[in-house]
């Protein structure tokens, strides 16, 4: 289990990374934490001819505040944003997911924008982006454009980011103080991807809520404060939009049935959790 | 900015346990295998390759990493600490080294060494960590000998008496 | 008096490296100069033949070794069963399951090695494949192996007793059925050798993480063509782990020493982790039908086992070993005077099975314990009363089994009441109680296990017919080997062929020497490493059948003894006393009657070597002490099948409390207690390892360890995200409880306890998750999931369609992919249609297509790049269109292989005009294997789905410019809101 050959790049700048990414384009592949790539290319999976890694990148390890929302660069990992003080009132979600994200020795390599990029199905950061409606930053040399959550993943482990094109910040919005959020995930073991998540807020007049590891992308929902009797149809429709697959962690059957419930749980939650 | 190619081979400089190691290695090469096969640091193991057993863990600038997630290029200049540096040649063993021994927490020791990185951080920067947080950073290891048991009671030996005695640093943190 | 050693819980000498990051594992020591690496081409299907291995690409120089150079130059393995089923090291024409060796490639390190395996090029033509059992040993499944009647390779019956009577006559009839399921230990260090042909000697030199058994130096020197002392086999001082696994190093121990011989270089090979989940080797998965015949009072009279056993595609040495390793305890804890056995062996489509700790128990013992449960609630009496009546009591021992087995020791009866007691089994009673009040899914289990351990090398002999075995010549014993030696200077030097995976032997067999000679264990040293050409060793040697307290070290305390013994006579001179007045203690020898007139231990042993003229002669010259030390109860079986399988039997009863969250199924474990009594415990801090290991692999198993196929054979469980070894968060705290019935047959009273566990705790965790849910569970391992599936109900039907139309099927039933989708593409059917049959026009359709051939009428074959985000490969593809009815529809059936895996699957695809285009409908069916779905099992369902949409985009691209509007994920997307 070894790599196929590559090239590898350390540029000094963001710009010297554009210049390769426009050079190579879909032969070259972004290394940041490198932790879901890496362990792809050990395996052959993925055979790029330039890797460019990005990690250390001074124009990418900030974390900042903005009015409504925080932007992390692509160089910030996971552990990182974990110990930002400012992040439990900044965005609580984020607070209750990462501990969720790989181990404690991944996210000290693995990035917050990198998960995002590598659009696992089943991991929580891209599910947190779909809830929250966040957004990313792509650059290329061309131009620099921000795309809604809703388009960024487009299909399984696919994104919007074109060939010459990165991820070079994520942003999440700040959340509103009187909104209520709540994250349950059910795995196999401590740490592993998620069969089912479902992360969710309160609304002004109802819940948000999204579910990850079911469809080959999280999804998000709205709903109104709903009856009792709705609230679980709206879930069994949801369940069943969602769809789901047999695999060899569990039947499409047991994850829908984990929307309805846990779905519930935590809708319930941040409907009827004081403000 | 570097660009290393692929088909040559590349001169890597950084400190091994404390002191400046050099090779030469192509940019694909595991850092796992830069350690063990060009600078015979052959504590560190390769259970999976994939970054899941954690018995390549080794500590890159103080953070307890996945070795075989990592290429040796990519630790030019860094810091590097593997098993190998936890107690010197002609030191006695550290502490959670002579825990693991008391409490008979490895067996066939292949897992053991990155264990023993990830713990050492987690001492350094959480040393207020409970049964529970070390659970959860022991989660990013597989040992398939000892149930844990061993591990875990070594591990809260440790940290106990390392707060007992104060700990090292001001840098607790009992909230995480 | 002296202090004592064994019994104490010393800490290890083994770990002062270890922890130092200095042991000598097979992959740290130095390899000759010139040494080549190998990397393995392995099948990707599981069924097929193979047409043709194309090494073209490679450089001329390359090293290339096939089945073709096998059949050449080895000798297919031999194995108990004698059938035309040949095994070499690598496949030959034909490969049958996947991951099978097919081809290797040396050279200079890994990554080269690996570039050049990409690069050879083999063409299988697929054939059905069978992974069930059942389905494979009924009369119309695909044959696996030509030169056999059928898949069914070995079918025994065995009666003892009057079972017929027995049952005819029960007031109570009670079966069940259980299939167990394949699992493995997983050692992190994988299988690792080293091998050097020597052409000057016409011999092997091998290094190699083998554990043994030494039968398999046999099998591979018969395989090699090489009498035994030509095949030098050396085990590195340190193994990272084995649990029985790596004895499955062997079959490579050949490949690689065939390469070596064709290189002319020594070579060398490090299995990765995705090699070993899905090639090293598997526990045996066993379908088994059991029947009992209950007496009125709760008793056990007679046992009715029908047991089919499931080796994968290959009788890999030394199975069907798993099947009868515990012929002679079939009948479990309990007095069982009837008993009937129907044993068949089958041969599937997955990897071959072999050594696994618990070796046979778990597949008896879940059925025996499951059926003890059901047989409490039909009965109305207490699962544990049942097993109380029915324990073998203590006034019987020894006891022999209907079956032949010689129980040494024990009380059953006793150790379980303790247990109850001690481990607090009623606080249990009174939590489930008060548990189910609250309406929460509380259940208490138990079992009750007999632990064998020191096999018997005759056991395997069981299958033979008596004639047969007569014929043959008996097989028995269970040689245990150990050397003592004093050097010059006096210092002792112990050796054993326990050859030792991680427990810890070098510290006990210090402890074992350093009581009879009366010196500290720290200065005693011991080798693990093992050398068969310079190191006494037999058949029976290795590590396995936990037989090292029990043999290997009371063959150490036995040889130790014979060098005290001589030394005794060397000091008495010199103490001026009889030899039986000397005595060792504080590493001195001094007179019994005058403990100031010592020596220190050095100099009668010093003297020895530098005057042996002036030693007594009845001491004997030169102090190395070798025991070959064997079991007189370990004979061959009789002419009526019974076989005392092994020499010395432990007892275990464990209880546990699992509470199920009823939302998510997850099983907690509340409490766990397990009773151990397997004699003497050399050293107690060790023997809770073992035990806190065992049940770790016996909760693995229990909750979330499965190697699973698919249908087609198809390996979906090819990394540690998938194959999922508990961690610190899921193992739960264990109590642990000894007892000592110290064996009457081996040296020390020592009996094996490290595998189990192994044995009781799968079916003790399922038989309290089934009391908690009220249902039978008749398989493992209990995920949240399939326990979801034995519990929901109808599922409420949802307003609108799913998309995907998902599967009733359970997990594990793999991964046949099925899909439908509909989609609007503006042309009219006509041009569609025209698309579709015409190959240049296909290019452009067909997602990273470099081109595409027309191979006969409505035949294509395509290079094609596919791949789902950063994954990418090439693949051959071929597809042949058939039911044309042009424009309205067709019938597309093809596959695709590559180095990334395999493929094959058909679709249906139908074109309605509609007002702005053609409304595309399909469904289809896909089967991947490989690499890709050996590794990324979660994700092949929504990796079929993206390229399936991305070819209808490309196909509306072609046809008239835009992309499709209503692919079924953009609808979804819509509904949601996401999209406009």
């Amino acid at each position: 289990m070894k790599p196929a050959p590559f090239s590898y790049a350390l540029p000094r700048t963001l710009d010297e990374a554009l210049e390769l990414l426009h050079e190579y384009g879909s032969e070259a592949r972004i290394l940041a934490g490198g932790q879901s790539l890496a362990a792809m290319l050990n395996m052959r999976l993925a055979t790029p001819k330039v890797l460019i890694d990005i990690a250390e990148l001074p124009e990418l390890q900030t974390i900042s505040r903005r009015c409504n929302h925080v932007e992390i660069g692509a160089g910030v990992t996971q552990a990182e944003l974990m110990a930002w003080p400012e992040l439990a009132d900044t965005q609580p979600l984020l607070t209750m997911i990462l501990p969720h994200v790989g181990h404690y020795q991944t996210r000290q390599r693995g990035t917050i924008c990198g998960s995002l990029a590598h659009s696992d199905p089943s991991s929580e950061l891209p599910l947190a982006l779909a809830l929250l409606q966040g957004e990313v930053v792509l650059r290329s040399k061309r131009a620099t454009r921000t795309v809604a959550a809703s388009d960024f993943q487009t299909a399984l482990m696919t994104t919007d980011v074109g060939d010459d094109e990165m991820v070079v910040a994520c942003r999440f919005p700040v959340a509103d103080g009187n909104r209520q959020f709540g994250f349950r995930e059910i795995t196999q073991r401590h740490g592993d991807f998620a069969i089912v998540a479902i992360a969710a807020h309160s609304t002004e007049n109802g819940v948000r809520l999204a579910a990850g590891g079911v469809a080959d992308v999280p999804a998000a929902i709205d709903w109104p404060r709903l009856s009792d009797r709705d609230l679980s149809d709206a879930l069994n429709d949801f369940a069943w939009q969602l769809g789901g697959n047999d695999d060899v962690h569990a039947t499409a059957r047991y994850r829908r049935d984990l929307v309805r419930r846990i779905g519930r749980t935590i809708a319930l939650e941040v409907i009827d959790a004081p403000a | 900015m570097r660009l290393l190619d692929a088909d040559s081979r590349h001169t890597i400089r950084f400190q091994l346990n404390g002191k400046a190691v050099e090779g030469v290695a192509a940019p694909r090469m595991l850092a796992t295998d830069f350690l063990r096969e060009a600078l015979g640091a052959t504590g560190t193991h390769a259970g999976c390759e994939h970054g899941v057993c954690g018995a390549c863990t080794i500590r890159l600038d103080g953070k307890a990493v996945r070795a075989c997630l990592l290429y040796a290029v990519q630790l030019e200049g860094r810091n590097v600490q593997t098993v190998e540096g936890l107690a010197g040649h002609d030191e006695e063993l550290s502490a959670m080294q002579t825990a693991f021994r008391k409490h008979h927490a490895l067996q066939c020791g292949f897992c053991t060494p990155g264990i023993l990185m990830s713990l050492s951080q987690l001492l350094e920067e959480e040393p207020g960590a409970d049964e529970a947080r070390i659970r959860d950073c022991l989660s990013g290891h597989i040992c398939r000998c000892t149930g844990y048991h061993g591990i875990v009671a070594a591990a809260l030996e440790v940290f106990e008496a390392h707060r007992r005695s104060g700990g090292e640093s001001g840098r607790e943190r009992t909230d995480v | 008096m002296s202090e004592t050693w064994v019994g104490k819980s010393l800490e290890r000498v083994e770990d002062e490296s270890l922890l130092r990051g200095l042991g000598r594992y097979a992959d740290d020591l130095a390899v000759p100069a010139g040494t080549l690496h190998a990397a393995f081409i392995r099948s990707p299907v599981a069924h097929g033949i193979i047409r043709s291995i194309k090494t073209d690409n490679l450089p001329d120089d390359a090293v290339v070794v096939t089945g073709e150079d096998m059949l050449q130059l080895s000798r297919p393995f031999i194995s108990g069963v004698k059938v035309d089923a040949p095994q070499y090291a690598l496949a030959v024409d034909r490969v049958r399951y996947i991951g099978e060796p097919v081809a290797l490639v040396l050279a200079a390190n890994r990554y080269l090695a690996e570039d050049a395996a990409d690069l050879i090029d083999v063409e299988y033509e697929q054939i059905p494949a069978v992974v069930d059992p059942e389905a494979a040993a009924s009369g119309n499944a695909p044959k696996l192996h030509d030169g056999t009647d059928s898949n069914v390779l070995h079918e025994r019956e065995f009666s003892y007793g009057d079972p017929g009577t027995a049952f005819a006559t029960a007031a109570h009839v009670i079966e069940t059925k259980i299939a167990y399921p394949r699992n493995s230990c997983t050692p992190i260090e994988g299988l690792n050798v080293l091998a050097h042909y020597l052409p000057g000697d016409d011999a092997y030199d091998v290094t190699a993480n083998f554990q043994g058994p030494y039968t398999l130096h046999t099998v591979m020197a018969r395989s090699l063509n090489v009498p035994g002392n030509r095949l030098r086999l050396k085990t590195p001082p340190d193994s990272g782990g084995s649990y029985g696994v790596k004895q499955a190093v062997f079959t490579y121990v050949v490949a690689l020493g065939i390469a070596s011989k064709i290189a002319g270089r020594p070579v060398k090979w490090v299995e990765d982790r995705l090699e070993h989940l899905s090639a090293a080797t598997s526990s045996t998965n066993r379908v088994t039908t059991l029947k009992s015949a209950f007496g009125n009072h709760g008793k056990l009279l007679a046992l009715d086992y029908d047991q089919l056993e499931d080796c994968g595609a290959y009788l890999k040495a030394p199975e069907p070993a798993t099947l009868y390793r515990m012929h002679g305890n079939m009948t479990g804890a309990y007095a069982v005077e009837h008993l009937k056995i129907r044993n068949r062996v089958v041969v599937t489509n997955k990897t071959p099975t072999g050594l696994m700790r618990g070796f046979g128990g778990p597949q008896i013992y879940f059925p025996l314990e499951r059926l003890m449960d059901l047989a409490a609630a039909q009965l109305g009496l207490d699962p544990i009363e049942i097993r109380r009546r029915n324990l073998v009591p203590s006034s019987a021992m020894p006891y022999r089994t209907a079956s032949g087995a010689l129980y040494d020791s024990g009380d059953y009866t006793g150790s379980l009441d303790r247990a109850a007691k001690e481990g607090g089994l009623q606080a249990l009673v009174e939590k489930r109680k008060e548990a189910r009040a609250a309406g929460r899914l509380y259940g208490i289990g138990c079992a009750a296990v007999v632990e064998p351990s020191i096999s018997n090398m005759g056991y395997i002999t069981t299958l033979l017919t008596p004639q047969q075995r007569e014929r043959a010549g008996p097989k028995n014993g269970a040689l245990a080997t150990a050397t003592v030696s004093f050097d010059p200077s006096g210092a002792i030097t112990v050796n054993a062929s326990s050859v030792p995976q991680g427990q810890g032997h070098r510290t006990v067999l210090a402890q074992v020497v350093a009581d009879q000679l009366g010196v500290a264990p720290k200065s005693v040293v011991v080798t693990s490493d093992h050398d068969t050409t310079k190191d006494p060793w037999s058949i029976s040697s290795g590590n396995y059948s936990s037989r090292f307290a029990g043999a290997v070290a009371g063959a150490a305390h036995l040889a130790a003894g014979r060098i005290r013994d001589r030394l005794a006579r060397i000091a008495a001179a010199d103490l001026n006393v009889t030899p039986d007045e000397v005595e060792f203690a504080n590493g001195k020898v001094f007179a019994k009657s005058n403990p100031d007139n010592a020596l220190p231990i050095v100099r009668p042993a010093a003297k020895a070597h530098w005057s042996p003229l002036s030693t007594p002669e009845d001491a004997g010259d030169g102090l190395r002490e070798t025991e070959f030390w064997n079991m007189p109860e370990l004979t061959e079986p009789d002419s009526e099948d019974r076989i005392n399988s092994s020499g010395a039997h432990g007892f275990i009863f464990d209880f546990c409390g699992v509470e199920i969250d009823p939302e998510t199924y997850e099983v907690r474990i509340d409490k766990y207690v397990t009773m151990h009594d397997a004699g003497t415990l050399l050293n107690p801090m060790l023997a809770n390892g073992q035990i806190r290991g065992g049940f770790a692999h016996g909760l693995g198993a229990a909750l979330l360890e499965k190697l699973d196929y698919g249908p087609d054979g198809s390996f979906i469980t090819g990394t540690f995200a998938d194959y999922l070894p508990p961690t610190a968060c899921e193992i739960p705290h264990l109590t642990i409880l000894h007892d000592c019935s110290p064996s009457p047959f081996t040296p020390l009273g020592a009996k094996g306890l490290g595998e189990g566990n192994c044995m009781s705790t799968p079916v003790c965790i399922a038989n309290a998750v089934a009391d908690a849910l009220g249902k039978d569970i008749a398989t493992l391992p209990l995920t949240r999931s399939n326990i979801a599936t034995l519990m929901l109900e109808d599922e409420p039907a949802g307003r609108s369609q799913p998309q995907t139309p998902a599967s009733p099927k359970a997990t594990g039933d793999g991964h046949a992919m099925t899909g439908q989708g509909s989609t609007l593409v503006p042309a009219t059917p006509e041009d569609l249609w025209a698309i579709m049959l015409d190959e240049s026009k296909l290019a452009a359709v067909i997602p990273g297509c470099h081109s595409v051939k027309r191979t006969r009428d409505n035949a294509f074959s395509a290079e094609v790049t596919m791949g789902i985000g950063p994954v990418k490969g090439r693949f051959k593809v071929h597809m042949a269109l058939s039911d044309l009815i042009e424009p309205k529809s067709l019938t597309l059936t093809g596959g695709a292989t590559g180095p990334l895996g395999s493929s094959q699957g058909s679709g249906y695809v139908t074109l309605t005009p509609e007002a702005d285009g053609t409304r595309v409908d399909y469904t289809y069916e896909a089967r991947i294997s490989g690499k890709v779905a050996s590794v990324g099992g979660r994700m092949m369902d929504g990796a079929a789905r993206t390229l399936i949409n991305q070819f209808f985009a490309r196909l509306s691209r072609q046809a008239g410019g835009q992309p499709p509007a209503q692919s079924p994920w953009t609808r979804l997307l819509e509904w949601l809101g996401l999209k406009s």
